[in-house]
């Protein structure tokens, strides 16, 4: 019953004639094209009389025959005659997928996109900034606007359930400072150091830091994606002609919450990798814990915990920021949602770092070291 | 005599049919049959399990007891090379299109051909997707394009594009003409009944539109509670007493349509005379 398709050739004097059998039909077609293609001159009729099963494949495949070698069709009955004028109705011209251009003109190509992208990015994190601070400024002249049940919902996601990776990753990292600085300082019989060495670099540095690189992993990508799909399912249209200010209702409460938080984390970052190195320095250099900390305490500036404390909450804004921007910025699939949760980490590290550099900068100039 | 046979044959079996998400019994006790080259409307209040019904038949959903037979094989708990066969022989319109996004319509029409006969050539697949995507009502630059640059009607469209891709014998429509303009609706039922005609295609259709029921419906299941209440004509639901029935067809929507079809009946036989 079903046969494969196939056709004969049957020349005569009134030209040339394919003669059709078998199933027309994409499960039953096999060489078929490419043995149509093969032929070759004039055909004068194509003869559909035996042909069990035509579909649109098929009816197809014939067309294009009839079309291209000017034979006409015959056999058909009234059904298949329906589909092949359906099928020939529906033909225009396509486009096949253009051939991509030579490695070097496609990667200056690339290069241009990039770097405008990039430009554009910048263009809109800074307008976007602005209209947080409107955004601020709207909220504090209008107190009532204030959404304080949100803002302190943020405030247990962004701060209290981050408390417990982040203290497991800053004691760790107390420890490996540890244990590195004092291989390194008994070269010189200076393992002593190892207190300065712990004490300052996660007061001043590696606290604050590696919690913004936790949190940007944690909260920025948290809030591109929430607020990315908001945008696809129009919650943020929705929001808008109701008179709600996504910006005071979302952006806000998001903002407020990590540039408070973010001193407190890092705060709480530091004094963990000090306990971490403060065990390691007691079971591996047999200093006591109350040593530990009488050193620590004539060793480690004040300053230094202000240098991490003030960095912290512009680390925050940072972070807040491009989680909301890239999130504001999703636009047709869910594709961009991924994209752009991608994108507003990786901005946000990068963006903390390049300013962690400047901090440093300005902190040695003001007399901080 | 031919036509009349092939009425006969039961392409879907679906018997005793029980479906639940946790405490909720959606289905309990369902039956229901298609019948070949029919085109069978599935109409229900919202959340009788219209959607949950098709995907159970296509096994989207394990049915938590009952017996489904599709092309006259069980289809549940049956080993996946199997269920590739008559995957082949179906296509499915999901409601909201489920273009896959990150590929062009025209690629997205020709996945299951390459899926199932790769060794065609990419001229080819592009020629048919091309015609495919034309027979289905969209234009014809539709085809490069992404499905974030359509709007919802052209997803539908492209949706059955894809689903038409190897001509199959059985074609499952979830709502597809909600969402259309009523211009874009007709248009939709007109191809629907069209394809059904040339290709001999079996329908399954879930639809809220009485337009779509009165035009192209062969006969109408009705599912109320929990199971299908009644299957047949329009008219022989009408003759029926349950008052979910009376409600929906003699409501003033549904009194509309049975208007516009007769409209349109009417003009048919005064464009033949």
């Amino acid at each position: 019953m079903r046969g494969s398709a196939d056709f004969e050739r049957v020349d005569s004097d009134g030209g040339t004639t394919l003669r059709f059998t078998g199933n027309l039909s994409l499960a039953c077609l096999r060489d078929l094209p490419d043995r149509l293609n093969a032929v070759e001159g004039p055909v004068a009729k194509l003869d559909m009389r035996d042909v069990e099963r035509i579909d649109t494949v098929g009816a197809w495949l014939i067309h294009r025959f009839a079309r291209d070698h000017e034979s006409t069709i015959e056999g058909l009955d009234d059904d298949e005659q329906h589909l092949l004028d359906q099928v020939a109705a529906a033909e225009h011209p396509i486009e096949l997928p253009r051939k991509p251009a030579d490695p070097f003109t496609r990667m200056l190509g690339e290069v241009g996109d990039a770097i405008f992208v990039a430009g554009h990015t910048l263009y809109g994190l800074l307008g976007f900034m602005g209209a947080t601070t409107i955004a601020f400024w709207n909220v504090f002249t209008h107190p009532k606007r204030f959404r304080f049940n949100a803002t302190v919902h943020r405030f247990e996601v962004v701060g209290v359930s981050a408390l417990g990776i982040i203290g497991l990753m800053s004691f760790l990292i107390g420890i490996v400072i540890a244990q590195q600085g004092a291989v390194q300082l008994r070269q010189f019989g200076a393992e002593v150091y190892t207190i300065n060495l712990v004490g300052r670099i996660t007061l001043r540095e590696l606290g604050v830091l590696m919690t913004a690189i936790m949190v940007a992993g944690r909260s920025g990508s948290a809030f591109a994606a929430q607020l990315g799909t908001m945008k696809l399912t129009e919650e943020i249209d929705a929001m808008r002609t109701i008179g709600v200010s996504p910006m005071e209702a979302l952006v806000v409460p998001r903002t407020l919450a990590v540039v408070l938080m973010m001193p407190l984390l890092g705060f709480y970052a530091s004094l963990v990798a000090i306990m971490g190195g403060c065990l390691l320095a007691w079971v591996s250099l047999d200093i006591p814990p109350i040593t530990f900390i009488q050193r620590i305490r004539e060793v480690v500036p004040i300053t230094d915990l202000w240098v991490g404390l003030v960095k912290a909450p512009v680390f925050g804004a940072i972070i807040a920021i491009s989680g909301c921007f890239q999130g504001m910025q999703v636009e047709g699939d869910a594709e961009q949602v991924g994209a752009r949760t991608t994108i507003a980490v990786v901005q946000a590290i990068f963006l903390v770092i390049v300013l962690d550099a400047f901090f440093a900068v300005f902190f040695s100039e003001v007399g901080w070291i | 005599m031919m036509a009349r046979r092939e009425q006969e044959e039961i392409i879907i079996h679906v018997e005793g049919l029980k479906n639940g998400f946790g405490e909720q019994i959606v289905h309990e006790g369902l039956d229901l049959d298609v019948r070949r080259g029919e085109i069978l409307g599935v109409v229900g209040g919202s959340g009788t399990g219209k959607s949950v019904l098709m995907r159970s038949i296509i096994g989207l959903q394990t049915p938590l007891e009952g017996a489904i037979e599709v092309f006259g094989e069980n289809t549940i708990g049956r080993e996946e090379t199997e269920a590739t066969n008559i995957r082949k022989r179906w296509g499915i319109l999901f409601q909201g299109g489920a273009l896959f996004s990150t590929l062009t319509v025209s690629e997205n029409v020709q996945v299951p051909i390459k899926e199932y006969y790769p060794g065609l050539d990419q001229a080819l697949l592009e020629e048919i997707a091309a015609y495919k995507v034309v027979m289905t009502g969209l234009p014809p630059d539709a085809g490069p394009k992404y499905p974030a640059e359509l709007s919802g009607g052209m997803k539908k469209r492209a949706g059955l594009a894809r689903a038409l891709a190897l001509d199959p014998e059985l074609l499952f429509l979830d709502e597809p003409t909600a969402g259309l303009d009523p211009i874009g609706a007709a248009a939709f039922d007109e191809l629907t009944a069209s394809l059904q005609k040339t290709l001999g295609l079996t329908v399954f259709l879930i639809t809220h539109d009485l337009d779509t029921l009165y035009a192209i419906c062969d006969r109408v299941a009705v599912l109320a509670d929990k199971k299908v209440i009644a299957v047949g004509t329009i008219d022989e639901l009408l003759a029926l007493d349950h008052p979910w029935i009376q409600e929906y067809f003699n409501g003033p929507r549904g009194r509309a349509a049975v208007a516009s079809a007769e409209r349109a009946g009417a003009e048919r036989a005064g464009a033949r005379t």
